[in-house]
C-alpha cells in the first residue's frame, strides 16, 4: 500500500514560511492499494489531495480518529461530498450519546458551515465504530479506543503483509510511567501498534513542554519514541507537530533525538507530501 | 491483546490514589490494585501480579458488627459483579494473621463507551477503630 501524508501540523493550520518545510495542514493521510483508497482524517490537508491526481471517482472511505476541528475542518471542502456520483462512506468513533451523524452535524451547519449536512449531494454512508474490525476492499481494518479527550480512536491498517498504524492524538503516558510497564497489556493502543511496519503517532511537544501540558490528550517525542520502542515497530513517524515548532525547530530536535536514541527505533519526523510504500 | 481503554484509565487513576482501590473484570478477577491496597492484602501487586477470583477472594474473612460472617452475595463488590449497579457497606474485615479492622467499601461497575460491562472497582474506605 501506498501512504501519502497531506497533513501532519497539530491543533490549527500554519500558514508560514518558517513551517513550510514540514508542512502546515492538519491531520490527513491517504492510504491506496489496489484501486482502493482510505482518507485518514479530513484536516486541511485534505485539500492536497483534492488537488492531487489520486483523488478518484466511485467510492471513498474517511476514516475519522476523533471530531476535533483540526481532523475535520477540511471535511466540507472535499470534493466527493459533492459529487452525486460519489459513494462517500464516514467512519468515526461512537460517542456516549449523540449519533456521529448529530456530532458531525454541529460542524455542517450554520454559523460553522454553510452546508447542511443533508445537503451534500453524494452518497453518504455514515459507520459508528469503536473496537472493531471491518475490511475495506483490499484493507483490513482495526479501530480502538485510545487515550485522549473525548472519543477518540487508532487504526491499524493491514494490506496483504503489511501493517500501518495510525495515531496522531494520544497521551498515552497520562497517569502512568510505560517505561516502568511490566505488562504491555495495560498500554494504551498496544493492539494497534504492536509490530507495525509503519507507526505514524503524535509527537506533538518536546519533555519539556510536554510537563506544563500534561492531560492535554498529546504525547512527547521523547515518549512517542519509547512508545515505538515497546511496540517493537519496524518504523517510526513523529506526527501532529506543535504549531509553534518551526522547521529550523524541528530540524534541531531531531537531530537531538537522534544522537540520544542512536539506533532504537528507526525513527523520523513527518512531513507534508512525502509518500511512503510498505 | 490489551485491556480495553477504560479499564487502562481506572488503573492509571488508582495508581494516582491514596485511597486502596481495587480494579476487577467482569468475573471478579483482581486485575490491579494500589499500593494503599496492597497494605490491606498484605500483598504487593509486584509480586503477585493478576489474582483470580478464588484467590484474592479467600484472603480476608468478612464479619458484621457482631462477628457474623458475611454471605459473599453480599458483599458490595459480588453484588456490584452480579447486577453491575453501585453498592456501599461498612463491616468488618479479617486477614488470614488475624487482624481486623473496620472498614467501608464502595463499589462501581465500569460501563465503557460502547454501554458494555468490562468490570468493577472496590475503594476501600479505611476507619480510625481498629481492633
Amino acid at each position: 500500500m501506498n501512504i501519502t501524508l497531506w497533513g501532519v501540523r497539530g491543533s490549527i493550520p500554519t500558514t508560514s514560511p518558517d513551517t513550510a518545510a514540514y508542512g502546515g495542514n492538519t491531520s490527513c493521510v491517504e492510504v491506496d492499494a489496489d484501486d482502493w483508497m482510505l482518507v485518514l482524517d479530513a484536516g486541511t490537508g485534505i485539500q492536497g489531495l483534492n488537488r492531487s491526481k489520486n483523488l478518484r471517482k466511485g467510492r471513498i472511505d474517511i476514516l475519522l480518529t476523533h471530531l476535533h476541528i483540526d481532523h475535520i475542518q477540511g471535511l466540507g471542502f472535499f470534493q466527493p461530498l459533492f459529487d452525486p456520483e460519489a459513494e462517500v462512506h464516514i467512519w468515526g468513533p461512537a460517542g456516549n450519546s449523540q449519533s456521529l451523524r448529530a456530532r458531525l452535524g454541529r460542524y455542517f451547519s450554520p454559523p460553522l458551515f454553510p452546508v447542511y449536512f443533508r445537503n451534500l449531494t453524494c452518497n453518504l454512508i455514515l459507520h459508528e465504530i469503536e473496537k472493531s474490525e471491518f475490511t475495506i476492499g483490499p484493507f483490513s481494518v482495526s479501530s480502538d479506543y485510545v487515550i485522549h479527550p473525548g472519543p477518540t480512536v487508532g487504526f491499524r491498517i493491514q494490506n496483504q503483509d503489511s501493517v500501518f498504524t495510525y495515531i496522531p492524538d494520544h497521551e498515552f503516558v497520562l497517569g502512568s510511567n510505560p517505561l516502568k510497564l511490566k505488562d504491555l497489556r495495560w498500554l494504551s493502543g498496544r493492539t494497534l501498534a504492536d509490530g507495525a511496519d509503519l507507526l505514524l503517532h503524535d509527537a506533538q511537544y518536546t519533555t519539556d513542554e510536554y510537563q506544563k501540558k500534561q492531560g492535554w490528550g498529546h504525547s512527547s517525542m521523547d515518549d512517542t519514541i519509547h512508545y515505538g520502542k515497546l511496540n517493537q515497530v519496524k518504523k517510526l513517524l513523529l506526527t501532529h507537530h506543535d504549531p509553534m515548532h518551526s522547521d529550523e525547530q524541528l530540524n534541531l530536535l531531531k537531530t537531538q533525538l537522534r544522537e540520544k536514541y542512536n539506533s532504537a527505533v528507526d525513527f523520523d519526523i513527518a512531513v507534508e507530501g512525502s509518500r511512503i510504500e510498505l | 491483546m490489551a485491556y480495553p481503554i477504560e479499564l487502562i484509565l481506572s488503573r492509571h487513576l488508582a495508581e494516582s490514589l491514596a485511597t486502596p482501590v481495587f480494579l476487577t473484570d467482569t468475573t471478579g478477577n483482581l486485575l490491579f490494585y494500589n499500593e494503599p491496597a496492597e497494605d490491606i492484602l498484605g500483598k504487593r501487586f509486584e509480586d503477585t501480579g493478576e489474582m483470580s477470583v478464588e484467590e484474592w477472594g479467600t484472603i480476608f474473612k468478612n464479619k458484621d458488627d457482631d462477628g457474623n460472617s458475611i454471605p459473599s452475595e453480599d458483599l458490595p463488590l459480588v453484588k456490584t459483579l452480579m447486577t453491575q449497579l453501585p453498592y456501599h457497606l461498612t463491616f468488618w474485615i479479617e486477614s488470614l494473621q488475624g487482624t481486623a479492622e473496620r472498614i467501608s467499601v464502595t463499589s462501581f461497575p465500569i460501563i465503557g463507551r460502547a454501554k458494555t460491562f468490562l468490570g468493577a472497582i472496590a475503594i476501600f474506605w479505611r476507619s480510625d477503630s481498629t481492633a
